[in-house]
């Protein structure tokens, strides 16, 4: 192997990697945001809901969760604007990967209201408390910690699902090393570092949820 | 020369000191039982003497030679001349009755199969299960269980038989089956060290008995000793509260 | 709307069915070659991490390493590392090698941790007696713990496999022919984005949803058998 690996031509890079990694980080939260709505919405009408309603989210989640999200950005970003839709490469980016977290959340979310406990909800009853009541001190807490260990673990994988923006020219981290690959053509070097920074992001991101799982809710989740 | 000796023992879990100069000599043929309280360190012994535990201080003799716990070798010696039967059985749960009786011999000993296979039905029929030969662990009772995990232990060929606690997870009408295997034994001259709850057992099949408390053999002697005339306080204590029952 | 139909029709040749059931088997051949080398490696990487003793800590490491790291980086960076360490290094091997590789290194990454997982879930007693009867870290694995894992082992390694179909899109960017990159070829052959990524949807629904069907029932009678 001929290559000389020379990283001092990437290194000036790193603030500018760095800043990638932030918009990362950012979209990921927006979409979990918004994927975290649609979630509850769709988890309540999939609990609660009537006949209808139910099979309308059905089918939404069945499809997101069956399909690549890739693809449902590219129908976004290259399919709406026949129909007189346009949306910016960030907006599709977005957007899909909003509607795709909110089917995966829906189904996380659902199986969380499922694990509420009917006989600690009689007893709350029997005790006069009011529905509101019942839900705030019996049902939230022990559903939200059930609920935390797989909401973090999806959050993460979106922190990684957002490097796909880069294909459609967003520059997040990975559309930045695309960037930088372009100038300079040390790809090994530029991805290997990029490659790095993701791991730390994640390790970081992990290391954080898993003390405000075990903070807040007792939890023991293991990060590695 | 004693079959099994225990010189001045100690070991630690962490920080925490479970056996504290443990002196134990156990002659060839010798049941030993050991009593005592939760805690007192009875089981962990065993522990040691299969090398699941590796001892501070002290050192562990079999038929006078010294086994050096640093050296896996010598580890897997001390496991070839021991068998342990655990409390809970621990019976493979993939394999059926007659399998686990015989893996070991075969897949770590390397016996021939036929041979062991022949061996692997005799000692089954020995504990009263040549019927349940292809059953699974979990299409027996616990006290089947139980002497199957005895043919187990017996298939290796010991030189010394180590039991934990082998009647305390059975319901009370399966303890005497399992009892009446191990009395076997002791006729035909099984080196023994039984560690249990079952005083009335221990009484009539040791012939010395050893009294534990926090780590240390706090008395040793014939059963008669420990049970009708305990010298320390302690011993007396314990037997007392115990044979109340 | 007439339109789209009229496009779907002229779509469905026989040429561009041929094409797409391509790119169909290519995606499926993609995951299932990362996950069964994948669960090849990935076993013996948990195994790695369950050995004992100072004088393999270099092991331990190296597994431990390895699976944080494919599994904390984006498919895209594994997929252009890839693609530039065979450049670089001077092989000139197809787009279809390059995603071949990668599948691998990503799917051993995750399915080591799967295995790990199974392979703890398996009681200490049983680990307790066979180490007491002699058996090597290997011996125990193979007779006892194995056996006994691959129930708990084998829901989530299929679920992977799914979701791999779907991770495994992007390998079109490097134009390996699966089925994201059929789409965009007929996108570029003319007809229109809905139709042609349309199309594509339905062909990973259809790929994906059977699937997941069958591995919830396979969960649900694996799930039973384990209290046999």
């Amino acid at each position: 192997m001929d290559y000389t690996f020379q990283y001092g031509q990437v290194w000036p890079y790193l603030p500018y990697m760095i800043k990638g990694a932030w918009l990362s980080l950012q979209i990921a939260f927006l979409a979990f945001c918004g994927g975290m709505l649609i979630g509850t919405v769709c988890a309540a009408v999939k609990t609660f809901g009537g006949g209808f309603s139910r099979h309308a989210v059905n089918a939404y989640v069945v499809f997101f969760v069956n399909t690549p999200q890739l693809v449902q950005i590219y129908f976004l970003y290259f399919a709406l604007p026949d129909l007189g839709i346009f949306l910016s490469s960030y907006m599709a980016v977005l957007l899909g990967m909003t509607l795709n977290a909110g089917a995966y959340l829906t189904e996380i979310q659902r199986a969380g209201f499922e694990s509420r406990r009917q006989s600690e909800m009689e007893a709350a009853e029997v005790l006069g408390f009011s529905r509101l009541q019942q839900i705030r001190y019996v049902i939230l807490p022990h559903v939200a910690k059930v609920l935390f260990p797989p909401l973090s673990n999806h959050y993460i994988l979106m922190t990684l699902g957002t490097s796909m923006a880069a294909i459609f020219g967003v520059e997040e981290l990975t559309g930045r090393a695309f960037n930088i690959n372009s100038e300079t053509f040390r790809s090994l070097e530029v991805f290997s570092i990029v490659a790095v920074i993701y791991v730390f992001v994640t390790l970081f991101a992990s290391v954080a949820l898993a003390l405000f799982g075990r903070f807040a809710f007792r939890t023991k989740m293991r990060v590695v | 020369m004693a079959h099994l000796e225990l010189d001045n023992l100690s070991a630690a879990y962490g920080k925490l000191r479970v056996l504290d100069g443990i002196e134990l000599s156990v002659a060839k043929g010798e049941t030993v039982g050991l009593i005592g309280p939760s805690g007192s360190g009875k089981s962990t012994i065993l522990r040691v003497l299969t090398g699941l535990l590796k001892p501070e201080t002290g050192s562990v003799r079999v038929a006078g030679k010294t086994i050096n716990f640093d050296k896996p070798s010598e580890i897997r010696t001390l496991r070839n001349r021991t068998a342990i039967v655990f409390q809970q059985y621990n019976l493979f749960q993939n394999l059926t009755v007659l399998e686990n009786v015989m893996i070991a011999p075969t897949k770590v000993h390397r016996r021939k199969r036929s041979e062991v296979q022949a061996e692997a039905e005799h000692l089954l029929e020995k504990v009263g299960l040549a019927s349940k030969l292809e059953s699974y662990p979990d299409q027996l009772s616990g006290g089947q269980q139980q002497r199957v995990a005895i043919a187990r232990g017996l298939c290796l060929k010991p030189e010394i038989l180590l039991l934990d606690e082998v009647t305390a997870a059975l319901d009370p009408e399966l303890v005497s089956e399992v009892l009446d295997t191990i009395r076997e034994l002791a006729a035909e001259g099984m080196t023994m060290v039984i560690v249990s709850h079952e005083m009335g057992f221990i009484r009539e099949i040791s012939a010395r008995v050893a009294f534990m408390a926090e780590g240390k053999v706090v008395e040793l002697g014939t059963p008669a000793e420990i049970f009708d005339t305990p010298k320390q306080d302690r011993t007396r204590d314990f037997v007392g509260k115990i044979l109340r029952h | 709307m007439g339109s789209f139909f009229g496009e779907l029709w002229s779509l469905a040749t026989y040429h561009n069915i041929l094409f797409l059931a391509k790119g169909a088997l290519t995606t499926i051949a993609l995951s299932a070659f990362g996950c069964i080398l994948g669960g090849l490696f990935g076993t013996l990487l948990a195994v790695a991490r369950l050995t004992s003793g100072w004088l393999s800590w270099p092991l331990r490491a190296f597994a431990l390493l390895f699976t944080e790291f494919f599994r904390r980086v984006p498919f895209l960076v594994t997929l252009m590392l890839c693609f530039f360490a065979f450049q670089f290094g001077g092989f000139d091997v197809s787009t279809l090698t390059v995603g071949c590789v990668t599948v691998v290194l990503i799917g051993t990454a995750f399915l080591a941790e799967i295995v790990r997982a199974g392979l703890q879930s398996v009681h200490p007693n049983q680990w307790h007696a066979a180490e007491a009867m002699n058996f090597t870290l290997l011996q125990t694995i193979r007779y006892v713990i194995l056996p006994q894992a691959w129930t708990v082992i084998l829901p989530p390694a299929f679920g992977f496999f799914i979701l791999f179909i779907k991770d495994s899109a992007l390998a079109s960017q490097i134009g390996v022919v699966e089925l994201t990159y059929v789409g965009k070829v007929f996108n570029n052959r003319g007809f229109s984005a809905g139709v042609s990524f349309g199309v594509i949807l339905l062909a990973y629904f259809m790929l994906s949803y059977p699937l997941s069907r069958l591995g919830a029932k396979l969960e649900k009678k694996l799930g039973t058998s384990r209290t046999r």
